[in-house]
């Protein structure tokens, strides 16, 4: 068993478990350290996958940053009692009992289908370079550049000249890249943090002065 | 022995989009449910790159799952404000407070 095999198992267990006890605890501060431990795990899943800059800003945005704003969330309400908020035992068991069933209809369909033949049938004529083996087949990370230069429609990982969209003369046209699309979310990023500091914003309190 | 094929990661995505959503319709903390909504964006991520590296889907994968982790930065902050207006107004957290538009 090759290290990265055995890396994959440790941190598949890792997540499912940091995933399952999100589920079940009580506490919400327990709740948010399991998410510490599954969000990092699936950083480390996404690092196994090659995918390394995208592991890095999960670290970075999700254990750094949406994880710090929900425990602080955590300390600005948790006053007393609402630490503990408690379902019924019945409520539990049936929410547990359907869990295990969604789970079972999930994964029996994803695992039932053959990937490799879905993905030789579709990869026919549009990305042929990329048809055999997916992105990054070395597994050998240094993923930067190539998502840097996607922004601006160059693609590392597929032929464009034997894309659909080329011409009679066979120059491909150029897909416009992810450019816009990054842009938009930096503006909407921006507009949602101004707005959430204006609705967060401390005022008197409207039920007590009621 | 063989790497590590796309259906283990699939399942795990699968364990993570099942545990999201039970969280978010069992927890009664209005924090636990944007915990579950973090988990369902989670699994989907992780589908993205799972599939970025074994299908011709490319670097499409990952750039989605990297907007996929700056939207759900986007929606807890937001999420988190109302959340803590909330609680201002009704002095709980308990989501079954909130039933005000209840007919």
């Amino acid at each position: 068993m090759s290290v990265e095999t055995l890396l994959f198992w440790l941190f598949a267990i890792l997540t499912c478990g940091g995933a399952i006890s999100v589920a079940v605890s009580e506490s919400v501060v327990r709740m948010a350290f399991s998410l510490v431990l599954c969000l990092g795990s699936v950083a480390v899943m996404f690092l196994l996958l090659g995918a390394d800059f995208v592991g890095a800003t999960q670290l970075m945005v999700y254990v750094g940053g949406t994880v710090v704003l929900l425990v602080f969330g955590i300390m600005l309400t948790a006053t007393g009692p609402f630490t503990k908020i408690k379902s019924s035992g019945a409520d539990a068991i049936l929410s547990g009992l359907v869990g295990v069933i969604f789970l079972f209809i999930v994964s029996t369909t994803v695992t039932a289908v053959r990937w490799d033949d879905v993905s030789q049938r579709v990869a026919v004529g549009a990305h042929q370079k990329a048809a055999s083996h997916g992105f990054n087949p070395e597994q050998q990370g240094n993923t930067t550049r190539p998502l840097g230069l996607s922004f601006l429609s160059i693609r590392a990982d597929r032929d464009l000249k034997l894309s659909a969209g080329g011409d009679a003369n066979g120059v491909a046209s150029l897909s416009s890249g992810y450019l816009l699309p990054f842009e938009i979310v930096s503006i909407h990023l921006l507009v949602v943090l101004v707005g959430a500091s204006y609705l967060a914003r401390a005022k008197r309190r409207a039920a007590t002065s009621q | 022995m063989e790497a590590v094929g796309p259906n283990p990661f699939l399942f795990v995505g699968a364990v993570l989009f099942v545990c999201g959503v039970v969280c978010m319709t069992t927890k009664r903390n209005g924090i636990g449910v944007l915990m579950g909504v973090e988990l369902v964006l989670n699994g989907a991520s992780l589908n993205f790159v799972t599939f970025s590296r074994f299908t011709p889907l490319g670097l499409d994968g990952q750039v989605f799952s990297l907007f996929v982790i700056v939207l759900a930065a986007a929606e807890a902050a937001v999420a988190l404000a109302i959340a803590l207006n909330f609680y201002n107004n009704h002095l709980t957290i308990d989501v079954d407070r909130g039933d005000e538009l209840h007919g």
